[in-house]
């Protein structure tokens, strides 16, 4: 049997009866990886002999003792280059473990040594953008594996990982496992601690599982979630045992679907899969209505001011000062030499898309523009989190496709980011107003691309996220499909 | 013509937090460099800061004391600009909503009292220091992340005396609340002025200079002296004042022109998203305030109240909080009702001692009992108050105390006049003609036969009973 295809709790329970060992399941996935990501590459500097990631020894009833996990390359690690897919961090080792990072070793989870790919620094929806190259989608290696998390949901996919961590600023674990036909969790702003996440923008990150199914993800989040006094923005919220949700039915839970996700640029195939799952979901004893989320037509801006903004501001430390890559033989014309070196240093180590947002969100943050864009974004926003808090007053959730379309072909949206940023249509929302949302797959469209369906609660709504998919997968097939690779 | 300078003040202050403003990283001076730094305030890669509660209750305390309003609701923003001594390239502090705004501090200059608006002391982070070498230079972290107040004066001040005042105000106070070692000399306080003359009468603001560099108060009054002549000179000679920063040449003793400010720096302000907004709660800003001692204004005023002094005794007394606690001390036990004497003790030869030895009067571990002891002495008339200053000297020395070296040094005075009979009756017989000269009226011989008796008594005997006796003496032949 192939370990590898396994979820953690199936191998948890075979770990737990002593049928199998941990080494067993690592040395499986090693050599899942070693024959299906030359192909998907999911993984970044494979190339390089992986440096171990340092273990702490958990006691033996611990949460995930035995099961490894692959971690985005934008989550530290200590010892273990974390370079955010970017030229500018390369080489940098972080000297401290995230706090997910040290949960999961508390938890005796294995950190795998080799880190996913993913767009540069989080920038960009189909994991094109990084410095490593494009990673594949396991179900047509022609095609795009969704973004940023793309290297996580790709590897989730294709079995060459248990279960990821991703991070999400604007739908970066929902899009990607979306596109590759995998559960992705956003939690609610402030469940996960962001310390040891190399922020993208500080105000909507935040760290989530990609896992083979919704129990792997509860399973994560049992971890993963709590205050942490390293991160002011950590909530202090109790965390429940998520895995209680699961197995609860659905019955008289009342379901909203906002008729704004249903126009326009929703591709037919993605509109007729979530109607069947919307079915599914009535004939499960859920009560559906239609309602409205007026401002969403605004998120799209609104998240690529405040995004960018905070970005150009997170991203200035990349400077060649301290770490990561400094370009040498800088040409010192009339400038000062340190000038200089800033400019090669950036002009060389970050890419263009990082290059185009720093630029936007600097010009949205100068003086004379501040009040027309960020400010302006920043009231909007509340108006769209205002749009949730009424429907979430009656309502249990929001049901919605999670992209616009199935994943489609590398290359064919890159030279149009326009078209690129559309693809968060629907996900970008719940990072602007704080929400939870979780992604499970619902169907295929006609070339056997995933295509996934996207459950909003109410902040800290998490059981309810996992209550309403786990039973929706009960009942349907789609995540059990594996691509053949 | 006549000119009138316009100066506001821009105060940079450590507070002496255990730690960082947010991490937990040692704030100790004068360590191995980059030995106190940690991935947050190295600004590593998903590192986040939070916020030191005692900075914030130190700021909160200072801006209260200065008599500012505390912002209830407030929140941190991110000033974004390029820097190598700056690790995340934005430095973490507060545009629109500082802690406190619109405040005060009163000065005394002439005599006058003159009230000095404060527009608003606000918390950020320190940066690190740059050391350059030939060919490199060199970043400290160890300084980065140092809680910072910036306290920003309203353009009130007028005068470069006005300025000292205003600062030697202000560090008093800040004493007093025990929030910062003030000391310019280690970087705890900076202070850069802003400076534009305009014609006596005229409402408008000249163009202002902004000074820097300057290492101590008197630098900064010396600065400024030098840059309302130099910026006179230039109106004078027809030419425009222009808008500049200029650096304080402590050598030279000028002002040199650094940078033009021709482009203005946008520092793109927004919201420090890893540091939510909070609220400052009114119980929180009453305990504060209930923490915030008598401060040297109030004190000097309660001592002209109760110890009968002068405004202008009493404000010597309570500039420094610990010596105006001994000084205190001092004028409680003291047994005269009338507390001048012993107010003199310390104003006059205590303080000159102290400032001889570079220390307070507090460093002179010289405890209140022993001062006292020491006063009773000359106030008993039992030494001279000549050799009480001796003594004084000896006592801070030696940590002896007073009786034990005045008994050493046999240093009680003769007033018994059984004792000085004989020294006088020679006085009189050597010195015929000045018992003469006395005889006709001359006050200055008798003063000439006191000093040879005192000679005669190798010092020892009491003045004023030799002068008393020398009277009767001379009154009887």
């Amino acid at each position: 049997m192939e370990l590898y295809k396994l979820t953690g709790h199936e191998l948890l329970k075979k770990l737990s009866s002593k049928e199998i060992t941990s080494e067993d399941i690592s040395l499986a996935l090693k050599k899942r990886i070693k024959e299906t990501d030359p192909r998907v590459k999911a993984y970044v500097r494979t190339d390089k002999s992986g440096t171990e990631a340092k273990r702490i020894e958990a006691r033996d009833n611990s949460a995930l003792k035995g099961i490894p996990v692959s971690i985005k390359d934008n989550i530290c690690t200590d010892g273990l280059n974390t370079e955010c897919s970017s030229r500018i961090l390369t080489g940098f080792k972080p000297p401290y473990d995230a706090t997910v990072i040290k949960k999961l070793k508390v938890s005796g989870a294995s950190i795998l040594d080799l880190k996913t790919n993913m767009d540069e620094f989080a920038f960009g929806s189909s994991t094109e953008n990084s410095f490593f190259g494009p990673t594949r989608n396991p179900w047509n290696l022609e095609c795009v594996p969704g973004g940023s998390s793309g290297g996580s949901a790709a590897a989730v996919a294709s079995d060459e990982a248990i279960m990821a961590l991703g991070s999400d600023t604007g739908g970066s674990i929902r899009q990607p496992a979306s596109f590759c036909g995998v559960v992705g969790l956003k939690p609610t702003y402030g469940r996960v601690s962001r310390y040891g996440l190399i922020a993208f923008a500080s105000s909507l990150d935040q760290i989530g599982p990609i896992t083979k199914d919704t129990e792997d993800s509860a399973l994560l989040m049992n971890i993963i979630s709590g205050h942490d006094p390293f991160d002011s923005t950590s909530a202090c919220v109790d965390v429940p045992d998520y895995t209680k949700s699961l197995g609860m039915d659905i019955k008289g839970l009342k379901i909203a679907i906002p008729k704004e996700y249903f126009v326009e640029g929703l591709d037919p195939q993605v509109k007729s899969s979530i109607e069947e799952a919307i079915n599914e979901l009535k004939k499960l004893g859920a009560e559906i209505k239609e309602v409205s989320l007026p401002h969403s037509e605004y998120a799209v801006p609104v998240y690529y001011i405040i995004a960018t903004a905070e970005a150009s501001s997170n991203l200035a430390r990349f400077d060649g000062v301290q770490y990561g890559f400094r370009a040498e033989d800088s040409r010192s014309k009339d400038e000062s030499k340190l000038i200089s070196m800033y400019k090669d240093t950036r002009g060389q180590g970050f890419g263009q898309e990082a290059k185009r947002r720093i630029i936007l969100g600097t010009f949205v943050l100068s003086h004379g523009y501040y009040d027309a864009y960020y400010l302006r974004a920043l009231k909007v926003r509340t108006l769209i989190k205002e749009d949730f808090d009424a429907v979430f007053k009656e309502f249990d959730c929001i049901v919605t496709p999670t992209a616009p379309t199935a994943a489609f072909k590398i290359g064919e949206k890159i030279e149009d980011p326009l078209r690129m940023y559309l693809s968060d249509i629907y996900t970008i929302s719940a990072n602007l107003s704080g929400i939870p949302a979780i992604s499970v797959p619902c169907g295929f469209t006609k070339n056997d691309l995933p295509v996934g369906l996207q459950i909003l609660a109410k902040p800290f709504g998490e059981e309810t996220l996992f209550r309403v998919a786990h039973t929706y997968e009960q009942n349907t097939p789609w995540h059990k499909r594996r691509p053949t690779l | 013509m006549n000119y009138e300078a316009v100066i506001g003040l821009e105060v940079h202050l450590h507070l002496k937090t255990k730690t960082k403003a947010f991490c937990g990283c040692s704030t100790e001076f004068g360590n191995e460099p980059n030995s106190q730094v940690c991935p947050v305030c190295l600004g590593f890669p998903g590192s986040l800061p939070v916020l030191n509660k005692v900075a914030l209750d130190y700021a909160i305390r200072t801006g209260l004391a200065l008599n500012c309003k505390i912002q209830e609701f407030t929140k941190f923003d991110r000033k974004n600009y390029f820097y190598p001594d700056l690790p995340k390239n934005y430095q973490i502090s507060q545009y629109d909503l500082p802690f406190s705004r619109d405040g005060f501090l009163d000065i005394n200059i002439e005599g006058k009292p003159k009230r000095i608006g404060i527009t608003r002391a606000h918390l950020e982070e320190d940066a690190g220091k740059l050391i350059h070498k030939e060919n490199t230079s060199l970043v400290d972290f160890n300084r980065t992340g140092i809680p910072l107040l910036e306290i920003v004066s309203e353009p009130d001040i007028n005068s470069p005396q006005e300025a000292y005042e205003y600062l030697t105000a202000l560090k008093s106070i800040l004493e007093y609340l025990e929030v910062s070692d003030c000391d310019m000399e280690k970087g705890s306080l900076r202070c850069d002025a802003n400076i534009s003359i305009r014609e006596k009468g005229q409402k408008q603001f000249g163009t202002k200079a902004e000074l820097k560099n300057m290492n101590s108060f008197k630098g900064v009054k010396d600065a400024l002296q030098f840059e309302i002549e130099r910026q006179i000179g230039v109106l004078e000679s027809g030419e425009k004042v222009i808008q500049e920063t200029r650096l304080w040449d402590t050598k030279e003793l000028k002002t040199v022109s650094m940078r033009t400010k021709e482009e203005a720096k946008d520092y793109r302000y927004f919201p420090e998203p890893d540091l939510p907004p909070f609220i400052i709660s009114v119980e929180k800003i009453a305990e504060i305030k209930k923490s915030i001692p008598e401060l040297p204004k109030e004190k000097m005023l309660r001592f002209v109240k109760e110890f009968g002094l002068s405004e202008y005794d009493a404000g010597i007394l309570v500039a420094s909080r610990r010596d105006s606690e001994y000084a205190e001390e001092c004028l409680k036990a003291y047994p005269s009702k009338d507390k001048k004497a012993i107010a003199n003790w310390l104003i006059g030869p205590l303080l000159s001692e102290a400032n001889n030895r570079n220390s307070n009067i507090c460093g002179l571990k010289v405890l209140p009992k022993g001062l006292l002891e020491l006063v009773g002495f000359v106030d008993r008339q039992e030494i001279s108050h000549l050799s009480a200053k001796a003594v004084l000297t000896e006592m801070i020395d030696s940590a002896k105390g007073a009786s034990a070296i005045i008994k050493e040094k046999n240093l009680i005075q003769i007033s018994d006049t059984g004792s000085l009979n004989a020294a006088v009756e020679e006085a009189i017989k050597e010195n015929a003609k000045s018992v003469a000269d006395y005889k006709q009226g001359k006050l200055n011989a008798l003063m000439f036969l006191v000093g040879q008796v005192m000679k005669k008594s190798q010092g020892k005997a009491n003045p004023k009973v030799v002068q008393e006796m020398l009277k009767r003496r001379l009154a009887d032949a």
